[in-house]
């Protein structure tokens, strides 16, 4: 499945037409997807949920989940796919193990959030926007963590940092496997 | 007012003292140890007796006038009056209820108050949201909350079901008769989120590109219903209003402050004790700096500050007497925005701040309209040349251009404006740094040498 849909990601036309490859939506994924439609006037609303639904169990976004996620929601592909590609915490390559999301607004900046960049740069060889080649680790830069008095911030997963000092950087991320 | 802070996750005892429930409504119940303040423990500080009063004791109409006449100004930074905001809401016979936001995505550059307010008093935010949905016959509450903020999403959710079985939430609250009931909405990114226009298209399940005004949310906003947008801290100062009155919130800032109550903020940058800070309005920058951010760490030296998030002004340590308000930053020529200041100490370069805090704005720019699109990138452009000594003449001048060309009007929604206001002002105030850039004319005999070979 996997293989398959990388190919069909590198044959360009991206275009989104009713031949075009689909997966199969879990009935897992189906039913938290139907759970937040009830919680708004109109199942569009859910669209941005939905994808988060399937990022969670598939770890990204693939192309071919935007018709499934449509049809469920009664809207157009193209729709979805315009959401999809909007919002920065939708991942539409797949990303590794974990995702580290290092704040970079100017008070992490004065704070020595390049130190950090550089850090993960010697250590784990990728700049934001990359994966190790092992999968364990994709770095994506993040709007103001709300912890500036911390700074700089960072979140692995679900985990925020802050205090952490460019040494301790690396102990921080041992941790995730 | 010039105790020493300690460095604490929450304010500890920054905001501990015998009358600490009539100078710091917003924090007075937090707990020292920062453990989120539950139903119980909010109860037994008073919790929901605001909410009783509104709905039991008030009409709507009522609880409008009080919240406007206390002066209570939006904290999430534009600082519109919210009983105004409310009473212009369109409510009354065959107008259907609408909804009531809670503006909880939180990503303005140096904020960090929204956050705490979230995590450790939940219970707060949610009873000022029942007493502006009372106010403006809402039917329902959403908190539009970021989704990288995994702590607050968690703490809200539990404090909603603590709500609903505790009967504050619902069908007829505490035997009002009014129903409400509040759902947590997660988003997935995208600073522009934040703006309210861009924020309802969100919450619809759009792309967050801001919406024409007219018509107002409050006539026509989340799916053509009458829609209220607060912010976070205004929600969460709105049951202290209710409980103890107009007067006594007037008198909790200090004098010269046009802004009346209390306001959470503090200083972030290479200052000894960052933090976060319920404060009255009108304080010094000095005073908050010095007693409560403790001053600048040893070896830096002060050279700028901001405010109040990325969209204002840099301002100088001459400024530092301005009071905290928004006549008071006004007189020195930019805007409180949400009160959290940020130092720039005299590491710092400030084409190099600037590079990096136009990088930002342009990445999160939704790209709908032109001089926001392409003038964005433009000035990242401009200061990245100047931040490698590649500058060419004529540079400053177009990027002076570009802070008027992206000025207030020329855009649906304020992200221009805001992104290119601190430009101007490091401008003003450095230009020195920005003329620095500006790459040495090749000697002209140097040019003929190199022309021959």
């Amino acid at each position: 499945m996997e293989t398959s849909m990388e190919a069909s990601r590198s044959s360009a036309p991206r275009l989104i037409s009713s031949d075009r490859p689909r997966l199969v939506l879990s009935d897992e994924e189906r039913d938290a997807i139907l759970e937040e439609i009830s919680h708004y006037e109109n199942p569009r609303a859910a669209s941005i949920e939905a994808l988060k639904i399937v990022q969670k169990h598939r770890g990204w976004v693939p192309d071919e989940a935007i018709l499934p996620i449509a049809e469920l929601l009664g809207i157009p592909g193209s729709d979805v796919e315009g959401v999809a590609t909007f919002y920065s915490q939708i991942f539409r390559q797949p990303v590794g193990r974990h995702v580290i999301r290092l704040c970079d607004s100017m008070t992490c900046y004065i704070n020595g959030h390049e130190t950090f960049l550089d850090v993960i740069k010697r250590e784990l060889g990728i700049a934001p926007g990359q994966t190790t080649p092992d999968k364990r680790f994709t770095l994506i830069p993040v709007c103001c963590l709300g912890n500036c008095d911390k700074g700089p911030a960072f979140m692995v997963d679900e985990d925020t940092y802050g205090q952490v000092e460019a040494n301790d950087l690396m102990r921080v991320l041992e941790a995730y496997e | 007012m010039t105790q020493r802070t300690r460095p604490l996750a929450s304010f500890g005892t920054a905001n501990r003292s015998p009358r600490a429930r009539e100078t710091h409504p917003l924090t007075w119940r937090l707990n020292d140890d920062g453990a989120p303040v539950w139903l119980e423990d909010y109860r037994r500080k008073d919790g929901y007796q605001a909410a009783k009063r509104a709905l039991t004791e008030m009409t709507p109409e009522e609880v409008c006038e009080e919240v406007k006449d206390a002066g209570l100004k939006g904290r999430g930074g534009a600082g519109f009056s919210a009983g105004t905001k409310w009473s212009l809401t369109a409510k009354g016979d065959g107008i259907p209820r609408g909804y009531l936001l809670c503006n909880a995505d939180e990503m303005e550059p140096n904020t960090y108050k929204d956050r705490l307010l979230m995590e450790q008093q939940p219970h707060q935010l949610l009873e000022g949201m029942i007493i502006a949905g009372y106010a403006n016959h809402s039917f329902k509450g959403i908190v539009f909350l970021r989704g990288e903020y995994v702590d607050a999403a968690r703490n809200l959710k539990r404090a909603v079901v603590e709500a609903r079985e505790a009967g504050l939430l619902g069908e007829n609250i505490l035997g009002s008769g009014f129903d409400f009931d509040i759902h947590v909405h997660t988003g997935a990114g995208r600073y522009i989120c934040g703006e309210e226009t861009a924020l309802i298209n969100s919450l619809e399940g759009k792309r967050a590109n801001p919406r024409a005004k007219p018509p107002f949310p409050g006539q026509a906003g989340a799916w053509g219903k009458p829609t209220v947008i607060n912010n976070v801290e205004t929600l969460s100062s709105v049951s202290s209003i209710i409980a103890n009155g107009v007067d006594w919130y007037h008198g909790l800032c200090r004098p010269g402050s046009e802004d009346h109550g209390t306001k959470m903020m503090g200083f972030a940058g290479k200052v000894n004790q960052p933090g976060v800070w319920e404060l009255p309005l009108g304080i010094t920058v000095r005073e908050i700096l010095e007693d409560y951010a403790g001053g600048m760490r040893s070896g830096c030296t002060l050279k700028a500050w901001q405010p109040g998030g990325a969209g204002t002004g840099f301002l100088l340590p001459e400024h530092l007497d301005a009071q905290m308000c928004s006549n008071g930053i006004g007189k020195v020529g930019t805007r409180m925005g949400t009160g959290l200041a940020l130092a720039v100490d005299d590491s710092i370069n400030m084409v190099s701040l600037l590079r990096n805090m136009e990088q930002f704005f342009a990445r999160e720019s939704c790209g709908w309209c032109t001089p926001c699109r392409d003038g964005l990138p433009w000035s990242v452009k401009l200061l990245k040349a100047l931040e490698a000594g590649e500058g060419q003449p004529g540079d400053i001048e177009m990027l002076l251009e570009l802070t008027r060309k992206l000025g207030p009007g020329k855009t649906f929604c304020a992200h221009a404006p805001g992104a290119i206001e601190p430009l101007g002002s490091a401008i003003k105030y450095f230009r020195e740094e920005f003329e620095a850039g500006i790459a040495q004319p090749v000697h002209a005999a140097t040019a003929a040498v190199g022309d021959a070979g």
